[in-house]
């Protein structure tokens, strides 16, 4: 067996192990999130929300986690205020959430999210909201045991 | 699959992704893996290259296809890593003993001795034997929690697997100095692979039924809770079988394994770093006796501290696998190229340096990585799964494959001392092969459990005690008109 294809399917063999490994990695990412209970963020998934995403307004909010988990809600230009308060628009029942907790507006196309200086903060996917901070498609939004996320 | 009805205003559920589809894909990808492996190694071997290695490549993904069938059929959500990468590490295992199977010949012819009966031939049997026993519990395990009402019966049939090669006469049990085998006619079993399985379920059912026993605070010292000194029982008990192991049927390996799976199962269960402690502690207790009483433990620690000194007696081994991994060094010699059957036992005990001797550091890196899927795997289930049995039966199992790994592979490149265990799924051996197929099948039930749905809640939501209104309820008529009577 000439030298050149000894080194060639040498190189080539470790190559396809470690693309076996890593394509293997790759579904170990795509559900990270699964056993905790989280949606499960598919590789592909994602790509199709981006794309939606894009051009495209949010026209509802929907609660994927928490006591409330399936509850939607139909945006219009009017803000969406969260927490325990009887006149929020969506009224959690959650020893977590303030009473005020957090704000969802629009300003212009996009929806922004704003903490009311809640006791347990406000997260937008796994970032504490400090400021008004914008909420893409799709992205989760957690308020103490509630999850909820815009949706076209 | 009927849509369960939902109340208005609830988004139905997206239904969840099984992964079976990711698990057939990975499984033709091992295939290719495999088969290309076969070619390479036929091709540097001079053998001839023709298109029954495509055959034999094809019929490899069938037996396992057939395996993915029983998946899709009994555990639909079962992990879809955990298959693959078993199939990989089995098939690169099935490669490398017909790669030393040609080796071997080759010298015999070279001597001019009959050629060697193949190994490869029989680890092929024990594969499909194994993958039957594999479907066999997937099918008649639907529910792992059935198996907690068995532990005190597989504990018992552990313990007694485990005892037998020990009382039985040397002639049937003896190989290479260990007593650990039942030899009837040519086919020999290592029943403390099957122990291992059953006394994993045993000590997960027990240490469910008696948690609180062990959690029972004792005195605090060095800032950790000690258990109380009566409670140590069922710690000495597990000490005493490992070192009756050792005595017996004269190997390190199922003992050090034994021990540490029940550590590691007390430590999971109880969440107390003190029973690490004193489990160390018993472990080097039972190291510096076992080493002062037994002449082959202190072979084996002198052999690991210098293979070089006696490198043409005990240190051969060791001193020609630690040749083998310099000469296969980064990229490795390619496979077939190489002379891994230079090392005694290339095919069982030294697979690993037979693999790094062709593969080198990058292709070992890649296999050790897939060991890691394959227990971080069965770690994660445990996580996910929703009952304390599954939680530690699925820790105890993926454990056992780590522990294993860990001792084979560290006693190879002579990180600790070398003990017999086989590498699970790479090396040559039945019983091994066949029970660890057993333990993937109760891993794949156990992630099963744990990826499946949840059975759907009532969609509409009742409201707590303390907030539901207070409803008139009218008093029946008849009980009225009857109080009216009496009074």
């Amino acid at each position: 067996m000439p030298e050149l294809v000894l080194q060639l399917t040498r190189a080539g063999f470790l190559a396809l192990l470690w693309l076996f490994v890593l394509f293997a990695l790759r579904v170990v990412r795509s559900d990270l999130y699964a056993a905790s209970g989280l949606r499960a963020i598919l590789p592909g998934g994602s790509r199709a929300a981006k794309r939606s995403g894009r051009g495209r307004t949010a026209r509802q909010l929907l609660v994927t986690q928490g006591p409330l988990a399936g509850s939607r809600i139909t945006l219009d230009s009017r803000p969406i205020l969260i927490g325990r308060a009887d006149d929020s628009t969506l009224k959690l029942d959650d020893d977590y959430a303030s009473t005020r907790h957090a704000r969802i507006a629009p300003q212009g196309e996009d929806w922004y999210v704003e903490d009311l200086g809640s006791t347990n903060g406000t997260y937008l996917d796994r970032a504490k909201v400090t400021g008004p901070t914008r909420v893409p498609l799709g992205v989760p939004v957690r308020i103490g045991k509630t999850v909820i996320e815009l949706r076209s | 699959m009927a849509a369960p009805p939902q109340a208005p205003g609830r988004a139905p559920a997206p239904p969840l992704p099984t992964g079976r589809g990711i698990e057939l894909l990975l499984l033709a990808f091992a295939a290719v893996i495999v088969t290309g492996a076969l070619v390479i190694v036929e091709a540097n071997q001079e053998q001839e290259v023709t298109t029954t290695l495509l055959w034999l490549g094809l019929a490899y993904l069938g037996l396992f296809a057939v395996a993915h069938l029983a998946v899709r059929r009994w555990a639909p959500y079962a992990d879809p890593l955990i298959l693959p990468s078993v199939a990989l590490l089995n098939g690169l295992g099935l490669v490398m003993i017909h790669r030393l199977d040609l080796a071997n010949a080759d010298r015999a012819s070279l001597l001019g001795n009959a050629p060697p009966s193949s190994l490869v031939l029989r680890q092929v049997a024990w594969t499909a034997i194994g993958l039957a026993l594999f479907m066999l519990v997937l099918w008649r395990v639907r529910d792992h929690r059935t198996l907690a009402r068995f532990g005190y019966t597989a504990g018992f049939a552990g313990i007694i697997l485990l005892a037998l090669p020990g009382l039985l006469p040397a002639s049937i049990s003896q190989v290479n100095g260990a007593k650990l085998w039942i030899r009837i006619g040519g086919i020999g079993i290592q029943p403390g692979e099957f122990a291992k399985l059953l006394l994993i379920v045993f000590f997960a059912t027990f240490l469910v039924q008696k948690r609180e026993l062990f959690t029972t605070a004792g005195r605090r010292f060095l800032g950790m809770e000690f258990p109380r000194a009566r409670d140590l029982a069922p710690l000495i008990v597990a000490w005493g079988l490992s070192v009756g192991v050792l005595v017996f049927e004269s190997d390190l390996g199922t003992s050090l394994l034994f021990f540490g799976i029940l550590l590691v199962l007390l430590y999971v269960a109880t969440e107390r770093i003190s029973w690490m402690v004193i489990g160390l502690v018993f472990f080097v207790g039972g190291a510096v006796l076992a080493y002062n009483l037994f002449g082959h433990v202190r072979v084996r620690v002198q052999v690991w501290l210098d293979p070089f000194s006696d490198f043409n007696g005990n240190g051969y081994q060791i001193g020609q696998a630690l040749f083998g991994l310099g000469t296969g060094g980064v990229g490795g010699t390619g496979l077939g190229a190489g002379r891994p059957d230079l090392v005694p036992f290339a095919e069982s005990d030294f697979m690993w340096s037979s693999l790094g001797e062709e593969l080198g550091l990058i292709g070992l890196a890649s296999i050790l990585v897939i060991y890691l899927v394959l227990i971080t795997r069965g770690l994660r289930s445990a996580l996910a799964v929703r009952d304390s049995f599954g939680k530690l039966l699925a820790t105890g199992l993926s454990y056992a494959v780590a522990l294993q790994i860990f001792v084979v592979i560290g006693g190879v490149t002579k990180l600790i001392p070398l003990t017999g265990l086989t590498l699970p799924f790479l090396s040559y051996g039945g019983s091994s092969l066949v029970a660890n197929y057993a333990l993937v099948a109760l891993l794949l039930r156990i992630s099963n459990a744990a990826r499946a749905p949840l059975p759907q809640r009532p969609s509409v939501p009742q409201a707590p005690l303390a907030q539901a209104a207070t409803e008139l309820v009218q008093r029946p008529a008849a009980a009225d008109e009857a109080r009216g009577a009496q009074a």
